[in-house]
């Protein structure tokens, strides 16, 4: 990676070659974060270093093993923890022994409950990594799904059409209904007026009526002399006495 | 890290590394490092960076990274606190 961002600046290069070592400011370009290198990123290594015992690399032995062969290392491991242990540089008290089962425990726990743990986080890594590959998968998704909203968006705006002539009729209806109310009112306000100019003809009417019966029954009152009322009276009385004998 | 990877000067590239550097090669080869403080700076994110890239950013990393660490660690912390425990030495004739 250093090399590559070497080669790629070709003045810092120019510099350390002539040993002029100075802290130069390379152009500061952050190779997983940023969007500005123009390959693609090489992917991470599978597996880590070799180790052998849990923390030797492995180089270690193969500089051992071009000397020494394959139980070089193993040999000098073991005289040099002899020697250290003979000379008391490695001093064997109560914290040794401590150290000691601590460090069986350490190594019986990573035999036995290792490839479980390895496996789980394996799990989740691939996980995290087919969230982040299906980026384009999850963009599609949503990009289909847009493309179904607008199709039943344009089927529901053809639906407009029938809700505006609905709309049209109801307004059509509504404008009917207040043009036969008015109609109604005109009518019934004409009847008022004619039923009114009824009654004044009737009342009218009625009353000459009345003013003539009485003005004719006064007069004919007015009219009977005191000898026709005792011609009357006489009269009378002999058409009782006659009724009486016939009885 | 503090400082992301493109931000390290990149050491001189035709040099030898060190276990390849014969004896009587070594004070000539240790005469071409940079010990000025930058230097000595530079070369340790150098050799951080070296064994983040090979044993923490892969893609199925194990603890041996840590262990190693943790190791180094107790082997320092055991040499630094060697006055204390040499009390605790069995011999007693030498």
């Amino acid at each position: 990676m250093l090399s590559r961002l070497a080669a790629r600046s070709a003045a810092v290069v120019a510099q350390q070659n002539h040993g002029a070592r100075v802290c130069v400011v390379a152009p500061s370009r952050l190779f997983h974060c940023s969007g500005q290198h123009g390959r693609p990123i090489e992917p991470l290594p599978e597996e880590g270093g070799k180790v052998r015992m849990g923390v030797f690399p492995e180089e270690w032995f193969q500089f051992f093993y071009k000397k020494t062969g394959v139980t070089g290392p193993y040999v000098f491991g073991t005289g040099l923890l002899a020697t250290l242990m003979s000379k008391e540089y490695i001093i064997v008290n109560n914290e040794f022994i401590a150290g000691g089962i601590f460090v069986g425990f350490v190594v019986y726990c990573v035999r036995n409950f290792g490839p479980t743990v390895a496996t789980y986080a394996d799990k989740l890594r691939q996980e995290r990594v087919d969230f982040i590959d299906n980026k384009k998968g999850r963009f599609l998704t949503d990009c289909e799904n847009a493309i179904e909203t607008e199709k039943k968006e344009q089927w529901r705006a053809e639906g407009v059409d029938y809700l505006f002539e609905a709309k049209k009729a109801n307004v059509a209806m509504q404008l009917e209904t207040a043009y036969r109310e008015r109609v109604h009112e005109v009518s019934n306000a004409v009847k008022r007026r004619l039923d009114y100019q009824l009654d004044v003809e009737n009342t009218q009417r009625r009353m000459a009526q009345e003013h003539m019966a009485d003005w004719v029954v006064n007069n004919v009152v007015s009219s009977i002399t005191p000898q026709q009322e005792k011609e009357a009276i006489a009269k009378c009385i002999e058409d009782l006495k006659r009724m009486a004998k016939a009885s | 890290m503090g400082l992301s990877a493109s931000q390290i000067p990149e050491a001189p590239k035709k040099d030898l590394p060190l276990w390849d550097v014969k004896l009587g090669e070594l004070p000539k080869w240790v005469g071409r490092r940079d010990i000025s403080p930058t230097g000595v700076y530079f070369a340790f994110k150098r050799a951080e960076l070296k064994f983040h890239n090979k044993y923490v950013h892969v893609k199925r990393g194990g603890i041996a990274p840590y262990a190693m660490m943790l190791t180094g660690y107790c082997i320092i912390s055991y040499i630094w606190s060697y006055d204390h425990l040499k009390h605790d030495m069995l011999r007693k004739h030498h």
